[in-house]
């Protein structure tokens, strides 16, 4: 009888683990963007491509250089900060400046998420707070959209790309006039809607063949990918239901109030960033509530305030906004839907 | 809550885990030959140690009582082999620390026949007069606990157990102890059934059984026969379906008050292998001398279910199983909830259901680097208790234990590890909350021993 003289090891329960980590999870949301980025490439030419790979590098310079700063070893390889690049890009125009966009990217690492403590503890979407940041710092450069499809697009940048650092970006008109496409308006979809009156046809709109930011425009792009992330799990499909939902049914209230001034649901699901927004924003697991109660409030509560910002305030789109205050309010989501726990309810009766 | 769910017999929550029963579920029970030295630690169970009635040196007989018990909280052991004690002296035990026990070196030439026992008539004895059999067969939950049979059989005054839950679901991977105890022993778990129903005045048994076992469920029903007393309730295979509160509340959709027991809401709940074995001792009058343990794990080349004799030495055990490769890691009863042991020099007690030996390959598997928490709520989806672990583990980083215990349930948890396994940040949740609760219960002791002066 052979013998067992092997040293062996004490470990805690339980010795089995799932096969996910983090970083598995935060790959495959990179996997599920990069569709988008392929069709915002497509649509809008090259200088997406150029705004996408500042927004990353940004992003994981700074997420470098902070960790470097608190003396802990570098996070970058856990892949959220390359999600973070690439939603920033995603809801920036095509033409944005790209030294912007590294601002941008900085300060979403750095103000959204290093600041807190880095991965898990930021109270905000990251790739919000450097949206949010560049809004208010370079309102008019954040407006400066382009028309799809140009014909130029893959062998030109859009003169606004290459603004040098620290200067304005140029006016587009002439370049929107050169590029003859003769019925753009300089405008989205979302700005025709409430300053015009002009409401586009749903089809492009879901498609995603014009004008807006970088990789928003398609709807269904996004829903497909969206759809993919949550059958693999990685993804929590009721909160961007519920902000769907919730959007949809808020914007068909008002469009049966005043057609001739609201929008219908479907409008509002397709244009803007509401589908970027709802299904890779809202759904960042560490700015939304654990609970499975709460995350359909936090979500039927993001869809509603930005149907009220759409319609009723004075910025053309709600999303970022909506998402924002989400965010903020998830904490205390969370506080107040605390799962009854197993034979907590019987208790109460026996004790009342 | 709502019925139409309830009805369907599955768990809501909870983790499907890796099964991985392949290996030995389908091998009958084999004995394993007596090891050349026994080790009978004096306390194998919840509540006092047993007592010593040999002295060094004495002759014993297998089956023969060899340790008396200490108080009502407490069984008797019997001597696992015919043979000889060689001495009573301390030995490591699963948990690290020294116990008393009585070793006995068997004789090689010996029957080894259990000739100890006399017929008892159960049917004509009272419910006391049962319990003090139970006591007198030194049986205890053989599904890990170890906690006294006959102890959980003393109805509380003012409740009235009307259903004896009979746990068959063992859903813990790797182990299929109960499976082959149900497949090859079916008669005596309906005894058992029947002798509890009879003990506690229950009309109705329930024997729950997960669907991956149904060889299992065809050889009960045919033990059961057309008799209704006894049932089969088939349910979802899915960890921690074994746990008492969710197979109660599968089956007969009750829900045990939290911080209280079965009996409350009129349920008792036993292992199979339990009420098999007092099926099988009870009439006779005979004492628990060896019960079933699966050897199984990447580290063994002969996995199995054994019939062991208690007492037997884990490395002999290991060895006879062929587990020559290099084990890395052994595991007392199930991946999901067995604590690791530090020692092969520990003795197999009454609670152990099964050994799990992991090579290196399977532990350095496991990932090492512990992410922040990202919030993902998976283990708040897992937790069978509907409690929120990724708050609690937030609490415990901070040290307020109190909070995780006053707020958050802390004392509900029953570290069946379904947090900490689908954990993607690898965070150590279930350690996390054995620590605090031990941190609670010092600053008790601590507060109570001021207040004392």
């Amino acid at each position: 009888m052979p013998k067992l003289t092997a040293e062996i090891q004490l470990r805690t329960s339980p010795h089995l683990h799932t096969p996910r980590s983090v970083e598995m999870i935060m790959r495959h949301v990179v996997y599920a963007m990069l569709p988008l980025c392929a069709f915002g490439i497509y649509v809008f030419g090259i200088s997406v491509v150029a705004l996408l790979a500042v927004a990353v590098a940004a992003c994981l310079a700074t997420e470098h250089l902070c960790c470097h700063l608190a003396g802990r070893a570098s996070s970058i390889n856990d892949w959220s900060a390359v999600i973070t690049g690439i939603l920033l890009a995603l809801t920036l125009p095509p033409g944005f400046p790209l030294w912007m966009t590294a601002v941008g990217g900085f300060v979403s690492i750095a103000l959204g998420k290093m600041l807190f403590g880095g991965l898990g503890m930021n109270v905000f979407n990251p790739a919000l707070v450097g949206r949010a940041f560049l809004q208010a710092s370079f309102p008019v450069a954040i407006t400066g959209y382009t028309p799809a499809l140009s014909a130029s697009r893959f062998t030109e940048f859009i003169p606004t790309t290459l603004t040098f650092p620290f200067l304005q970006p140029p006016s587009l008109t002439a370049w929107i006039t050169a590029a003859r496409v003769d019925s753009f308006a300089g405008a989205t979809a979302l700005m025709q809607q409430k300053f015009d009156r002009v409401t586009v046809e749903l089809l492009p709109l879901f498609l995603g063949y014009e004008s807006g930011s970088a990789g928003e425009t398609s709807a269904i792009l996004i829903l497909l990918c969206g759809a993919y992330l949550a059958a693999r799990k990685f993804l929590d499909w009721r909160i961007p239901v519920a902000m769907l939902g919730s959007a949809a049914l808020a914007g068909q209230a008002f469009h049966l109030l005043n057609p001739a001034v609201y929008p219908n649901g479907a409008f509002v699901l397709g244009s803007g960033g509401l589908m970027l927004g709802a299904v890779f924003m809202a759904t960042d697991m560490v700015s939304s509530p654990t609970t499975p109660l709460g995350v359909w409030i936090y979500g039927a509560l993001m869809g509603l305030i930005t149907v009220i910002i759409r319609f009723l305030g004075g910025l053309p789109e709600g999303v970022m906004y909506s998402i924002l205050l989400g965010n903020a309010v998830a904490p205390l989501i969370d506080n107040i839907t605390q799962p009854a726990i197993y034979g907590a309810r019987k208790k109460a009766k026996v004790t009342a | 809550m709502f019925g139409f769910f309830s009805s369907k017999q599955h768990l809501s929550r909870g983790v499907h885990v890796p099964e991985c029963k392949e290996l030995t579920e389908h091998l009958p029970i084999r004995r394993l030959p007596f090891a050349p030295m026994l080790i009978v630690p004096l306390s194998q169970h919840s509540g006092a140690p047993a007592v010593a009635l040999v002295k060094e040196g004495q002759e014993v007989v297998r089956g023969e009582p060899i340790a008396r018990a200490n108080g009502f909280v407490s069984v008797p052991m019997h001597a696992p082999a015919t043979g000889r004690v060689e001495r009573i002296a301390l030995a490591p035990t699963s948990r690290g620390e020294l116990q008393t026990a009585i070793y006995i070196k068997p004789w090689p030439s010996a029957s080894q026949e259990v000739l100890y026992g006399a017929d008892q008539d159960i049917e004509h004895m009272t419910p006391d007069g049962i319990i003090a059999a139970v006591q007198a067969t030194g049986v205890v939950g053989l599904g890990g606990a170890a906690f006294p049979t006959h102890v959980k059989m003393k109805v509380p005054a003012g409740c009235t157990i009307d259903t004896i839950v009979v746990n068959g679901c063992e859903c813990e991977p790797y182990l299929t102890t109960d499976h082959r105890v149900m497949a090859e022993y079916p008669q005596q778990v309906v005894h058992g059934a029947r002798i509890m129903m009879k003990a506690m005045g229950a009309p109705k048994a329930i024997i729950g059984v997960e669907d991956n076992k149904m060889d299992a469920v065809e050889a009960l029903r045919k033990a059961i026969g057309p008799a209704t007393d006894v049932t089969v309730g088939v349910v979802e295979a899915k960890y921690p379906q074994g746990a008492e509160k969710m197979l109660i509340e599968v089956l007969l959709g009750r829900q045990v008050p939290s911080g209280g027991l079965p009996s409350e809401i009129g349920v008792a709940v036993f292992n199979v292998a339990t009420l098999a074995q007092l099926g099988e001792l009870l009439p006779r009058s005979q004492g628990l001398i060896e019960r079933v343990i699966t050897i199984t794990g990447p580290a063994v080349s002969k996995p199995g279910n054994y019939l062991v004799a208690l007492g037997t030495p884990l490395r002999w055990a290991l060895e006879q199983a062929g587990c020559v490769d290099e084990p890395a890691s052994v595991i007392l009863g199930g991946p999901m909830m067995g604590p690791s042991c530090s020692s092969l020099d520990i003795p197999i007690t009454k609670g152990v259901s099964g050994i799990l030996v992991l090579t290196k390959k399977e532990v350095q598997a496991r990932p090492k680097q512990v992410h922040p928490c990202i919030k993902c709520g998976a283990c708040v989806e897992a937790c069978p208790l509907h409690l929120n672990p990724s708050r609690m583990g937030l609490l415990a980083r901070k040290e307020r234990y109190e909070e995780m215990e006053s707020d958050f349930h802390l004392n509900d948890c029953f570290e069946c590890g379904c947090c900490s396994y689908v954990c993607p940040a690898n965070i150590p949740l279930v350690q996390y909350f054995r620590v605090s609760k031990q941190m609670n219960r010092e600053r008790k002791a601590r507060e109570r021993a001021q207040a004392n002066g």
